[in-house]
């Protein structure tokens, strides 16, 4: 055996086990992104060979072909559509955002506010909002405001309790320091509660963010067009009712996509707020 | 080489502790009795079993409880928060920030901003070896690392009285020798008193020149020991003859706190 000398330069010395590791974390690098990709292709493959061998009428089943088709010429229908479907979400999760977290803040600041009005929160988000929905049709004069509040219903829980879980989850010794050196209320909040809670809040948005998207959709079925204009699930909506399964299913695809890049940006959010100290966001060796 | 601390029995009174009392929930006496001379300069160890009331005793100090009979007088008036400061068992950082924004924080809930308190933050760290760490978050220290910068962040405000409970007891025997060493070092540069709550005897005799041995159920002191060696202490003094002796004569009265509380 020989020590090296660490001024000369040493290759790096990798045994078997080291490099069959380093082949298979390679492997699955690639495999992450190209077997869903393979899996999508084989499966549109599949119901396009199915559409056209059984001879599925396309008022039944539209085959990929002729929705892609749809998705084209329909797009200028399309496009505004996703507008007033996103404009409904976003702006029903950042009301959900500010709601859900202001009133965290007060349950966690106010005891007696917390006793009082927890079990409504409660009672508010396990009634099926589309129970409620047109109630809200019938007492909110504005369509649009109806449907906001729709999905706002469904999008703010999640951020309430997981904020409220969070501001009262801070360590408790770090909560004994922060009195012993006479830290105020609004310090106590600022410096220790919203870090502790920040990544219980992350956690709700990602939930709140594909909430609002269901929220809009069922405002979009039970209000309607009246109120926000036509949306994606309007469209999805008429275009059942007239048997145009192919603008159907493109819209769906649409609203698909919508939630799936809502759910990405949400995780990028919280990744980039997290990733410098929190367990959940750091790559382990 | 730091001055030596003036013999025990001739230094300023810093903190008087009078027929101390604490009960909890009507029927467990946590602490009965307790009376305690804190002196400027004093490193003075707690050291009993569980259940002693040792720690109990820190947190009524640091006036996050208070007696139920008895009284805590503080010499020269009613201490503020820049007078304490204090070391958990745990490291206590806060995840989300730099080793030197957890060292800024008693300076920042006093309003000072982190510009105004560099030099001060800076300087606690380099007395705990870390300076070079003060951009690292706490998850990539070790853990005696962490308790460094714990104990940086006790010590920044220069506070009259630092309190420690069980601030080792978690690490290693290693580190935590190392970090008895540095402790002392760091003691006799800053000139603080310390209070530091133990179940080692070992440690308490190394660090400390007053003990007060402590028995469970009730929690009450049943003797307090002088260690008369010298400051500064060094390795040397852990293997001499003179510390084996200590030892022994703590452990004696630790195992007649532990008889009593049988």
């Amino acid at each position: 055996m020989t020590i090296a000398d660490p001024a000369t330069n040493v290759p790096p010395i990798r045994d078997e086990e080291e490099l069959a590791r380093a082949r298979t974390a390679h492997i699955h690098r690639v495999a992450k992104w190209t077997l869903p990709s393979l899996v999508m292709v084989l499966t549109i493959l599949a119901w396009h060979l199915y559409v056209t061998i059984a001879e599925v009428p396309h008022y039944i089943l539209p085959g990929p072909v002729l929705v892609a088709q749809k998705m084209v010429e329909d797009w200028a229908l399309l496009w505004p559509a996703m507008i007033v479907t996103s404009r409904l979400t976003l702006l029903a999760l950042a009301m959900a955002v500010v709601g859900g977290v202001a009133l965290a803040v007060a349950f966690t600041q106010s005891k007696w506010a917390e006793m009082s009005f927890f079990p409504y929160a409660v009672i508010l988000q396990v009634t099926p909002v589309i129970a409620v929905a047109p109630l809200l049709q019938v007492y909110v004069e504005s369509a649009f405001v109806a449907a906001l509040l729709c999905a706002w219903i469904v999008a703010f829980f999640p951020i309430l309790s997981n904020t409220t879980i969070g501001l009262k989850s801070a360590d408790h010794n770090l909560s004994d320091l922060f009195t012993i050196y006479g830290a105020t209320r609004w310090q106590r909040l600022r410096y220790l509660a919203a870090p502790s809670a920040l990544p219980f809040f992350l956690g709700g948005l990602k939930i709140a963010g594909g909430l609002a998207l269901i929220g809009a959709v069922v405002a979009e079925f039970v209000i309607g067009r009246a109120g926000t204009g036509l949306g994606l699930a309007s469209t999805l909506l008429e275009a059942s009712y007239r048997f145009n399964f192919g603008r159907l299913y493109a819209a769906l695809i649409l609203i698909s996509l919508m939630g799936v890049l809502i759910f990405a940006v949400m995780s990028l959010i919280s990744h980039l707020s997290l990733r410098k100290w929190h367990e959940s966001a750091i790559k382990r060796e | 080489m730091a001055p030596t601390p003036p013999p025990v029995g001739s230094r300023p009174r810093l903190l008087d502790m009078t027929h101390v009392e604490k009960v909890f929930g009507g029927d467990v006496v946590a602490l009965r009795d307790m009376n305690l001379a804190v002196n400027e300069g004093d490193f003075i160890s707690l050291l009993g079993p569980s259940g002693c009331g040792k720690s109990t005793a820190l947190r009524l100090i640091s006036d996050l409880i208070h007696p139920t009979s008895g009284s805590i007088r503080w010499v020269g008036g009613q201490h503020g928060s820049d007078d304490l400061g204090v070391v958990f068992q745990e490291p206590t950082l806060m995840p989300w920030a730099t080793v030197a924004q957890n060292v800024w924080l008693p300076f920042r809930l006093k309003g000072k901003t982190y510009a105004s308190v560099k030099d001060e933050i800076l300087e606690a760290l380099k007395l705990v070896g870390l300076e070079k760490f003060q951009n690292a978050y706490p998850r990539e220290l070790s853990g005696g690392m962490k308790m460094r910068v714990s104990i940086a962040r006790a010590m920044v405000t220069k506070p009259r009285l630092i309190l420690m409970d069980e601030p080792f007891a978690a690490l290693d025997e290693i580190t935590r020798f190392k970090l008895n060493n540095d402790l002392l070092e760091l003691k006799a540069k800053i000139g603080c008193t310390v209070i530091f709550v133990t179940h080692s005897v070992f440690e308490s005799v190394f660090l400390s020149d007053r003990i007060v041995v402590m028995a469970a159920r009730p929690g009450r002191v049943i003797r307090e020991l002088t260690v008369d060696a010298p400051y500064p202490r060094h390795e040397d003094f852990r293997t001499s003859a003179e510390y084996a002796a200590f030892c022994r004569e703590t452990s004696d009265a630790l195992h007649i706190a532990i008889g009593e509380a049988a």
